[in-house]
């Protein structure tokens, strides 16, 4: 008999259901993975278990025992913890306080900060798990955040674990020891629950594999017996193309240049550290790395929302900068001509000169959700002669407008006039990246493009941006997922605490040595190499070639010969001193 | 003369010391409590009417009781019914003005100010009155002084050590990471929102009890605003508090000596205390860090 069992599990929200009568069998001491595209309904089953939602039909059983969980505190008093996708800790408290939250060893009220500090260190020390507990939570890596959220869990004594897509902000060496941890824990008996949509991830760490799809469950497999692309075929319902399809490699001008770029951040400490990279039409640059190590704030500063403290950027040779920004040079062979005057507005400026940006945060900022589709199809081209005149908005041309970006990105709509927060998230971000590349920009600057799309959109996204850099647009993309960044890009820079401290071409290092740099490691070279590198910097500043300097390819300098690990603190062994001779 | 102005500089700065730490509790829960002006004016009223009828005792009583009726107001309709903290906390200022001179007209037949009124009995430290230079700090207090000033400790233990204090902090900081931990995220806003009406209300009964001996309409003169900014620039914390609120009355004490002398208009003088204030709040904002979570409601998520 099994451990968990649920029976016709039914849950539904206005307009969908979640969980279409769904029965599953879990064993004691099994690790269980839950796959499906994003929208499958895998949280909101997890969210049922774990007593945050109640289910609408059907029954949940424990040890043959009929249950009813109808609060987390229910659940966890059933041994069952979740951990959720989001972490739910207290950024500014204590790793020990975060643990033991709500059931504090006490005595007259008084908590009792040794006898917890004892237990929850017996804990880590049971399941193997190297925490400092007198840390402040945001003062760690997103690992360790995750597993005091484990630790949370197991410290209240759960005896079924459920894991919400832990690994999605995880680099690769983080994955891998979650693993090592979470073997442990079946190890001693504990029963696990791990959702993710990453295939291989799943084939590597699960016994059973369970499949939902638009709210079915579609099957159950053992590991042994699956394989990725039927995995696959199982989640989305049709074969899936692995593969993109990405033109050669013809790199033209630099479209964007950043020089020495210092961005502070929220907190007004620089987010952004002295970072130079340079993009070139026809090529994908992406910027790899966990997310908060001043991604978002490069982007902002280059899409014009953000400040920088110093350095340079160049869209097509105008140096775009705020302290040059009134007088918009075009910097060409070290003479300085006047650019023809632009209208005010930062921003705007950026987009005449031909960047199209694709935000992150695509509700707050890539979409004005109470407005409807035709509306947001027209934003930032509001001004353009074709859709307005002396101030009047030309409802027609613009409607026929959106029109055609629907009809062109294949976006799936009621119609036009519903506001776009009642449009799907895979359809709000294609209405973006319609408006944006429809526009025909030279530079596209795309952040977490495909973050909670299903695997059709995702394609689409991606496909979509292989082909803007096919015919020539030079693309910035950033994402937190590896695995895009690699196969999307041409070139790949690591940011961590604001540096980009290393450079390659994909393929020429192993995601181990990626996540490396993405955990602060450094290049393996000495201080020595630092001058050869910040040489091979300036050189190919003034050369206008591109950054860094390949391992092997002593050419530092020509055309087409960068790639290769260039690190702040050092550079990849032979890069280093490529770099000091070019 | 040093001892002196530093005593006047306690007695000036209790009531912003009070209400501050109220603020404190109020604010480390999550609920902004803009209405402690509001519930010092209602304190300082019923504080009168308690001391005129019974004696201080009951004005305190009487202050607690009315101030945290106030509070009571300001809970439900900010915590449980999610309205806008600094609407319902202006609201209630506006309310208690009102309310006061109602009040006032019927029980004293004048809108503007209560008969005198008896204080406690001052007290002196034992032992530390035969220092000469001590005697104008410890000898000649109101109790409340005391009261006030052992509650600084006080108020740290119970926020840093006790469990109450954790996740009354928890609730303040991430409600949601609370609430799934099985924490009663309402009633821990309550109690931060409940405990600053009790300390507003003593603030505003030692004014009008202690201070003056007798109740005066305005005369708490946003000393409500004062504690809050006194909170903000003490970081949430009640030390911190405390030597903002210090700082404070030693202005105030200080502008009144000043005026004694005076060569500059008297308005400009009065103006010292509330335009240090700005300044201070200036320099030191960013430096501060409030709750995370202060000032949202917070809403379960349900389907
Ligand atoms: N609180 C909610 N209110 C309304 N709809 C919801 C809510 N939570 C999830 N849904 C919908 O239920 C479906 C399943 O979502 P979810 O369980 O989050 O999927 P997954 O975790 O597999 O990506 C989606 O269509 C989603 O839009
Ligand atoms: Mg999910």
């Amino acid at each position: 008999m099994a451990f968990l069992e649920l029976r016709e599990v039914t849950k539904r929200f206005p307009g969908v259901v979640a969980n279409d009568r769904i029965s599953l069998e879990i064993d004691r001491g099994e690790i269980r993975a839950l796959v499906g595209e994003n929208g499958a309904g895998k949280s909101t089953l997890m969210k049922v278990l774990s007593g945050l939602y109640q289910p609408d039909a059907g029954e949940i059983r424990l040890d043959g025992r009929r249950v009813v969980i109808d609060s987390p505190r229910r659940a966890i008093e059933l041994g069952i913890g979740m951990v959720h996708q989001h972490f739910m800790l207290i950024p500014r408290f204590t790793v020990l306080e975060n643990i033991v939250l709500g059931s504090e060893p006490a005595r007259g009220g008084l908590l009792r900060e040794r006898e917890a500090r004892r237990i929850v260190g017996e804990l880590c020390q049971k399941y193997e798990f190297t925490l400092d507990l007198g840390a402040r939570v945001e003062d760690l890596s997103v690992g360790a955040q995750q597993r005091v959220e484990i630790l949370k869990v197991l410290y209240r004594g759960a005896e079924i674990l459920i894991l919400d897509e832990p690994t999605a902000v995880l680099a690769p060496q983080e994955v891998r020891e979650l693993f090592v941890n979470l073997r442990h824990l079946r190890d001693q008996g504990k029963t696990i629950i791990f959702i993710s949509h990453k295939l291989d991830e799943v084939l590597e760490i699960a016994d059973r594999i369970s499949v939902l799809r638009r709210g079915v469950l579609v099957g159950t497999v053992r590991r042994e017996e699956t394989e990725r692309a039927a995995l696959a075929r199982m989640m989305v319902g049709r074969p899936v193309l692995l593969e993109l399809e990405k033109g050669p490699y013809r790199p033209g001008e630099d479209r964007l240049v950043v020089e020495d770029l210092t961005v502070p951040g929220p907190g007004g400490r620089p987010a952004v550290r002295r970072v130079s990279l340079r993009v070139r039409a026809g090529e994908i640059y992406g910027i790899a790395g966990i997310e908060g190590n001043g991604q978002s704030e490069l982007v902002e500063a280059l899409s014009g929302l953000r400040r920088a403290s110093a350095g340079r950027i160049l869209i097509g040779g105008v140096s775009v900068t705020e302290a040059t920004m009134r007088r918009m040079r075009p910097v060409t062979e070290g003479r300085v001509r006047r650019a023809r005057p632009v209208a005010e507005g930062r921003v705007r400026r950026l987009r005449e000169l031909g960047l199209a940006h694709i935000p992150e945060d695509r509700q707050r900022r890539g979409l004005i959700l109470a407005m409807t589709v035709w509306e947001n199809g027209v934003l930032g081209l509001h001004r353009s002669p074709s859709f307005a005149r002396r101030g009047w908005l030309q409802v027609r041309p613009i409607k026929k407008h959106a029109q055609s970006l629907v009809r062109e990105f294949d976006i799936r709509l009621p119609g036009l006039d519903i506001p776009v927060r009642n449009v799907s998230g895979g359809n709000q971000q294609k209405l973006i990246l319609a408006r944006e590349l429809g526009r025909e920009p030279t530079l596209i600057v795309a952040s977490q493009p495909t973050r909670g799309l299903d695997i059709g959109a995702t394609e689409f996204v991606r496909q979509q941006l292989l082909r803007a850099r096919d015919r020539g647009r030079a693309v910035l993309l950033v994402s937190a997922d590896l695995e895009e960044v690699l196969s999307l890009s041409d070139r790949v820079g690591v940011m961590y605490g604001g540096e980009l401290v290393a450079e390659f071409r994909p393929g020429e290092v192993t995601p181990e040595e990626i996540g490396h740099y993405m955990l602060g490691g450094r290049a393996r070279a000495t201080e020595a190499a630092v001058g050869g590198t910040r040489g091979a910097d300036g050189a190919g500043g003034t050369g206008g070639a591109g950054g860094g300097v390949g391992p092997a390819g002593g050419t530092g300098g020509a055309a087409g010969a960068d790639g290769g690990v260039r690190g702040r603190g050092g550079a990849g062994e032979a890069g280093g001193t490529g770099g000091g001779m070019a | 003369m040093v001892s002196e102005l530093l005593a006047s500089a306690i007695r000036m700065g209790l009531p912003v010391l009070l209400a501050a730490l109220g603020a404190v509790y109020s604010e480390r829960s999550g609920v902004v409590n803009i209405g402690l002006e509001g519930m010092m004016i209602t304190g300082s009223f019923w504080g009168a009417v308690g001391a005129y009828y019974a004696g201080p005792l009951a004005g305190m009583a009487l202050a607690v009781a009315a101030s945290v009726l106030m509070a009571l107001v300001h809970a439900v309709v900010s915590v449980t019914f999610r309205v806008d903290q600094i609407v319902s906390g202006v609201a209630l200022n506006i309310l208690a003005y009102g309310a006061a001179r109602f009040s006032s007209i019927a029980l004293f037949q004048k809108a503007t100010m209560s008969p005198h009124v008896q204080g406690f009995t001052p007290i002196s430290v034992p032992g530390l009155d035969q220092v000469p230079w001590l005697k104008p700090l410890v000898t000649n207090l109101s109790p409340l002084v005391v009261v006030g000033f052992l509650l600084v400790p006080l108020s740290y233990w119970v926020i840093e050590k006790t469990v109450f204090g954790l996740r009354l902090r928890a609730v303040g900081e991430n409600p949601l990471a609370a609430d799934t931990l099985g924490l009663k995220v309402f009633h821990l806003r309550y109690a931060g929102v409940l405990l600053s009406g009790v300390l507003a209300g003593l603030a505003g009964a030692y004014l009008s009890v202690e201070h003056t001996g007798m109740y005066v309409e305005g005369m708490t003169q946003g000393k409500g605003y004062i504690a809050l900014a006194a909170m903000i620039f003490g970081n949430w914390s009640p030390v911190g508090a405390m030597g903002a609120a210090l700082l404070f009355g030693f202005a105030e004490s200080l502008s009144f000596r000043v005026v004694e002398s005076a060569v500059v208009p008297y308005q400009f003088i009065k103006m010292i205390p509330y335009a240090l204030t700005l300044v201070v709040l200036a320099g030191v904002l960013k430096r501060t860090r409030p709750p995370a979570a202060d000032g949202i409601p917070y809403e379960r998520e349900e389907a």
